[in-house]
């Protein structure tokens, strides 16, 4: 018997397993803020109250939860064609020049709605670029997708120090960052939404990129489940030998899955870009490149499920925060931890419970794992 | 009736919602060849593993030589002298046979001294069986059927007293699968009980004296071998009347469709697995290639599809050259009429988690009739899905299911129909029963005459010498690499055995 345990309804498989998995998370985390010496549910309560306690609180959540969807969206097209994007950071990063050219020549000729486009241009093929030549190595010469990106992700950083230090700075400046763009290379605010809703914002870098993300995440899923390319990338990913039987050319698809999640990632240095800081610093990334890669796991590269992982992670990191200045024995580093519990759980334990609800499952009620009770099992 | 081996009383198992076994009750005699038959699916490996310990049964007895016992590990199995052959070998490859035979009976930290030991053991065994085989062989470079020795003294190595072999006769060619029960027959005058799960009927008929029949997790039937037929076996297998024999009518060939000349090709190691091959195929006939697994067969499905470069050689389909030393792209190649049913439904010719509608379009899916601009037209889709699983009869009749969810017969079907409904020239088909209930093979086996009758050529690699017999219109058959022959439908067994293992009656003679 390959498989002696029954399906799950897909509910439990996308929301309740997840769910399951992140408590588990949350709880371990509780026992190391216990071993510090703090007391795990006043954290939680500082995290929460941190994260979404107010309307600010809430627009800065929402901010960072923009670049983890477009970088989560990034890992989670790769790896629906079997590949582990882990540049998101180098991309994204390098993206960031991309945004840099469009908004500092153009910044003080068009509004800024057609400066954003401009940028988005700009970001997505830069980032497309980027993943472009690893994903060439990989297609012709077998060079493994995983080394490469990593690899990139320093070169990315190299090269930004450069361009940052002696290109892109401002004659006379001391400070590795380009000019100050001009408001029409600035993205409007979001917070009269949060207001909306009864928030007092008195300031958050929350910006309508978050809107594009939330387009992205459409289209992703248009571009995944609904499109021609989409069937081919999905093909290659669970069978690279059902894609070769089928007339998929391996390498067309991985260049363009490739530079499609580079696209992505690249599209992440619009939020803090043009959205909060309006010049181009170095490591403006911080991580969220890798962030993507638990936000993807997480939400089981579906984009409805990267939306609200990205929420989560953004609520995280803005809880966390609040977390570190309230309680001093906590540093930021407790917000890595959590996450890489998050990640341990939610991606590479995926299954350690899987058993246990499904025998659940299964005595509760047969027809809902989606087998009469009377069928065989396998020889 | 002799005292019993193994009796079992009312055995229980469930996985999940899943009833493997229902109150199974079964009786061996000691020194006796027990067959266990029936479809995939009904439970014959869930109960051998039961007895051998890697399940636990959730009700139900075991006694052993008239003694009740609990088995919970191997380990408790082979202490009371239960072994196992498994279908696929649990062999170290790059070990010696003599160091898999201690493989887990080491006994000490050095080897040296329960080395000696198992050299000596080895030698009775061979001179009371005749399991003749070189101690210090490595394993990869023995035939399989020396494999399958190998794993038949290490039960024995074992004190194994009740030996318990899974399909053990998948992987070799007839007369290695006589010398098998020759050996069997040899163990059971030294009075070692045998149990056989099988499900061809022909084995169970040559070599067992009483055979058990499950069908979906129940024992419906045990017989005497000497007072049954394969009818009726076959009948209590899958629960209604079954046809063994395809009916079929006199091939009308017409021009050739497909043409293969001087093939070569090598693997990804750089082994030559198909050299100097060359046939044709006409429209309105099926040409059967048989030969034990990895011979070269399934390389040269692989070539003429497309999928796998050839080193040299010319194919042409209707006439005109296929590129196969360059670059194929299989797409090409059904634009021009050409199907393909691959061996491995599992890994090629279906991608398992999808949904059934979406495999019902693998490798059309480029087609206009499916498109709409960049996007896959989800309506026509379903519909072209809904009408193949109406036209063969697929269930559960649901496009939105998993592929994964269908059993092996269905998702076989999911693939013919694919494959079929395009209306294609040639039809290149490998192993299209493989893991398929009999009830399913009888359906597949028509729609393979009904393609034939139609005009279309149809090229048909396995290894079951019954399918190729009973089908084909001419038989190839393929050793090393080679065609070593060519006969006609009523070719015998046996003649096709001596030149499946390479042993050409001519040359024999000479």
């Amino acid at each position: 018997m390959s498989t002696p345990y029954a399906k799950l309804p897909a509910w439990a498989d996308y929301g309740l397993i997840p769910l399951i998995n992140l408590c588990v998370a949350f709880l371990v985390a509780g026992l190391v803020v216990l071993l510090v010496g703090e007391n795990p549910l006043r954290a939680a309560g500082l995290m929460i109250e941190g994260a979404f306690g107010r309307g600010q609180y809430i627009g800065y959540t929402l901010y960072y939860a923009t670049s983890f969807m477009f970088t989560g969206l990034a890992v989670a097209v790769a790896f629906h064609c079997g590949l582990f994007n882990i540049g998101g950071e180098g991309q994204a990063y390098i993206g960031g020049l991309g945004v840099a050219i469009a908004c500092l020549t153009f910044d003080s000729i068009f509004p800024w709605w057609i400066n954003f486009p401009l940028a988005i241009l700009g970001a997505a093929a830069i980032g497309a670029f980027w993943a472009f030549i690893p994903a060439i190595l990989q297609a012709k010469r077998g060079s493994h997708i995983v080394i490469t990106t990593i690899m990139f992700n320093f070169i990315a950083a190299s090269t930004m120090v450069y361009l940052l230090v002696d290109v892109l700075k401002p004659l006379g400046s001391m400070a590795p960052q380009t000019r100050t763009f001009l408001p029409d290379a600035h993205l409007p605010k979001l917070n009269w939404v949060i207001e909306l809703f009864g928030g007092t914002v008195r300031s958050s870098p929350f910006n309508i990129s978050f809107l594009l993300a939330l387009l992205m995440a459409f289209l992703v899923w248009v571009l995944i489940w609904r499109t021609k390319l989409g069937y081919e990338i999905r093909t290659q990913g669970h069978s690279p030998k059902a894609a070769r039987y089928a007339g998929i050319s391996e390498a067309k698809i991985i260049i363009i899955t490739m530079m499609i999640s580079g696209a992505l990632a690249g599209m992440m240095a619009l939020n803090p870009i043009m959205g909060d800081q309006h010049r181009v610093q170095i490591d403006f990334v911080t991580g969220a490149g890798f962030v993507g890669i638990a936000v993807a796991l997480m939400g089981r590269s579906h984009p409805a499920g990267i939306v609200p992982a990205a929420i989560l992670f953004g609520a995280l990191y803005q809880g966390g925060a609040n977390l570190a200045f309230e309680m001093p024995n906590i540093s930021r580093d407790m917000i890595v931890i959590i996450q890489g519990l998050v990640i341990l759980f939610a991606g590479a334990l995926e299954h350690m419970l899987r058993p246990q609800v499904q025998a659940l499952f299964a005595s509760f009620s047969p027809r809902s794992v989606g087998l009469p009770a009377a069928k065989t099992g396998g020889a | 009736m002799a005292e019993a081996a193994i009796e079992l009383v009312g055995i229980n198992k469930s996985f999940g919602a899943v009833h493997a076994n229902r109150d199974i009750h079964l009786s061996i005699p000691k020194g006796t060849i027990h067959g266990i038959i029936g479809e995939n699916g009904a439970g014959k490996s869930t109960l051998m593993s039961i007895l051998y310990g890697f399940y636990e049964a959730d009700s139900g007895d075991i006694n052993v030589n008239g003694r009740k016992v609990a088995i919970r590990t191997p380990n408790d199995a082979i202490s009371f002298g239960i072994g196992m052959v498994h279908q696929h070998f649990m062999l170290v490859e790059n070990f010696t046979v003599l160091e898999n035979i201690i493989l887990g009976a080491e006994g000490e930290a050095l080897l040296n001294r329960s080395i000696a030991k198992a050299r000596s053991e080895l030698h009775r065994l061979e001179r009371d069986y005749g399991l003749e085989v070189d101690p210090d062989a490595i394993i990869e470079e023995l035939p399989v059927g020396l494999q399958q020795r190998v794993e038949i003294l290490k039960a024995l190595y074992r004190g194994a007293d009740i030996l318990i072999l899974d399909e053990p006769t998948g992987v070799l060619t007839p007369a290695e699968a006589d010398h098998l029960f020759r050996i069997l027959r040899q163990l059971k005058d030294e009075g070692k009980t045998v149990v056989l799960i099988t499900h061809k009927l022909r084995e169970i008929m040559a070599v067992t004296d009483n055979v058990s029949v499950m069908r979906q997790g129940q024992m419906v039937a045990t017989r005497k071998t000497s007072e049954t037929t394969v009818e009726e076996l076959a009948e209590l297998m899958v629960g209604r009347r079954v046809l063994l024999r395809v009916e079929k009518g006199e091939a009308k060939p017409g021009e050739v469709k497909l043409s293969v000349r001087d093939l070569m090709v090598k693997d990804s190691r750089g082994v030559t697995m198909v050299e100097g091959v060359s046939f044709d195929v006409r429209a309105g006939e099926i040409v059967g290639i048989a030969g034990v697994a990895g011979n070269g067969q399934s390389e040269l499905l692989e070539t003429v599809s497309g999928i796998r470069k050839a080193v040299s050689g010319t194919v042409m389909l209707d006439g005109k050259p296929i590129d196969v030393s360059g670059v194929t792209d299989p797409g090409d190649l059904r634009d021009r009429g050409l199907a393909h049913v691959p061996e491995d439904r599992h890994h090629v010719g279906l991608v398992l988690p999808f949904e059934e509608s979406e495999n019902a379009i693998l490798g059309y899916h480029d087609e206009p009739q499916f498109l709409r601009g960049p996007f896959l037209d989800r309506g026509k889709v379903v519909a072209a899905a809904s009408d193949q699983i109406a036209k063969y009869d697929i269930r559960p009749p649901n496009p939105h299911l998993k592929t994964a969810n269908f059993s092996g017969g269905n998702q076989q079907k999911i693939v013919l129909a694919r494959e079929m409904e395009q209306d294609p020239g040639v039809l290149i088909v490998g192993q299209p029963t493989r893991g398929v209930d009999v009830g399913a093979i009888e359906f597949i086996h028509k729609r393979l005459i009904a393609m034939r009758d139609m005009g279309k050529a149809v090229l048909l690699v396995s290894v079951e010498l019954d399918e190729i017999r009973s089908l084909s219109d001419r038989i190839l058959v393929m050793f090393d690499g080679r065609i070593v022959g060519e006969r006609g439908p009523d070719a015998t067994e046996g003649e096709l055995g001596l030149l499946m293992a390479g042993v050409d009656r001519k040359e024999a003679a000479e």
